[in-house]
């Protein structure tokens, strides 16, 4: 196999490779694996619908599912122990009327996590995602007094037996990742994939920037809401039925 | 300052030979002793030795900033490679004692720090995506 050496020759490739593939991007599936090699693209905007008169209560599907993807071993403390998704029980005061929905990251288009940072630990993808490069995270915690979703986790104690996929260790903070590893592998989130085959396929994961996709035909023709729109963060998470 | 890194290291490990000359014949090798991986490595060993934290660092920033997957210096894939099976069938960590990561380590006294997020053992088959 032959691979780029150089920092020059990956530049180099990821340059040719978003050349080759800019013209035709809408022809592209939106779960296609990106070739090797090349980096996370503006072109994408990944995103999640999440249609909450369907979630249940009682299901747990997507945390779960979460959890054994990502390796998050909690020592029942459930006030720290690291949680990238919640599912959250609202009422409505007036009309009684209940809804259970799993908020994670929200994944930002103006992250106040990244804005705060005085690191640059918290970032953001070409393609949206953000991400803690746990590498220079020093773990001030600065990024949870910003973040408005209260998706961030601080890893409280040493770590053992990590997926390969996501490193985590004592000290840094932590939140959902998307599942960038299996999104840069062509795949979708893992609590996508369990809410469909485990739960009540209440979640849609797609290319919010591709025209063609299901979740931006959905996101145009339907009435879809994102949590606290207000504060103007651009959330790519968006929600039906609340 | 890789430069100057690489002359202590040097110096370090001149030292070692000339302070523990008997030590050393005693144990009756010269250097780490560690289980061999299979196959051959992304490069020469030699290369290796002197820069594998070089290219983990610089490939490292690449894959989780930029998104860039499948380049040639993986920590995941050394250690797929480098962790060897104990007799029941596990993987056994490459920072335990004695193991690839860990002996070489010890030896030149330097401390990883790459394991206290990273995993230490393969991905097993029904962890995989
Ligand atoms: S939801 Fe919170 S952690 Fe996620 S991007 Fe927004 S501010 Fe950052
Ligand atoms: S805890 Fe880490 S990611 Fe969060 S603000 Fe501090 S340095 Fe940045």
């Amino acid at each position: 196999m032959s691979q780029p050496t150089s920092r020059r020759d990956l530049l180099k490739a990821a340059a040719i490779g978003a050349v080759a593939i800019a013209p035709g991007l809408t022809l592209i599936a939106p779960a296609a694996a990106r070739p090797l090699g090349t980096g996370a693209s503006a072109a994408n905007r990944w995103g999640l619908l999440i249609d909450t008169s369907k979630c249940d209560a009682g299901c747990t599907a997507c945390v779960d599912a979460c959890k054994t993807e990502m390796g998050l071993t909690g020592h029942d403390r459930p006030l720290t122990d690291s949680q990238y998704i919640r599912k959250v029980d609202v009422t409505d005061p007036a009309s009684g009327h209940r809804h259970s929905l799993p908020v994670m990251c929200q994944h930002c288009a103006k992250p106040p996590c990244v804005d705060v940072c005085p690191t640059g630990a918290s970032m953001k993808r070409a393609d949206g995602i953000v991400l803690v490069d746990r590498h220079i995270c020093i773990g001030c915690r600065y990024c949870m007094m910003a973040c408005p979703y209260k998706a961030r986790s601080f890893i409280h104690e040493d770590q053992s037996g990590q997926k390969p996929d996501n490193p985590r260790g004592k000290g840094c903070v932590e939140s959902c990742t998307l599942c960038a590893h299996r999104i840069d592998a062509g795949g979708q989130p893992a609590c996508v994939e369990s809410c469909a085959k485990d739960g009540r396929a209440a979640m849609l994961f797609g290319d919010l920037n591709d025209p063609n996709s299901e979740i931006s035909r959905r996101v145009s023709t339907e009435a879809t809401s994102r949590i606290r729109a207000d504060l103007g963060v651009e959330p790519a998470i968006r929600y039906q039925g609340i | 300052m890789n430069m100057l890194r690489a002359v202590m290291l040097a110096l370090l490990l001149g030292l070692a030979f000339v302070a523990s000359p008997v030590a050393t014949a005693q144990a009756g090798e010269a250097g780490p002793s560690f289980p061999k991986a299979q196959g051959s490595c992304v490069d020469d060993p030699a290369t290796m030795r002197r820069h594998h934290f070089d290219f983990l660092t610089h490939q490292r920033d690449d894959t989780l900033r930029a998104g860039i997957r499948g380049a040639k210096y993986s920590l995941k894939e050394c250690v797929t490679c480098h962790a060897s099976t104990a007799a029941n069938g596990k993987p056994v960590p490459v920072n335990a004692p004695g193991q690839f990561c860990q002996s070489c380590h010890a030896y030149a006294a330097v401390t990883i720090d790459c394991f206290s997020c990273h995993a230490t053992t393969p991905q097993t088959a029904e962890a995989k995506p």
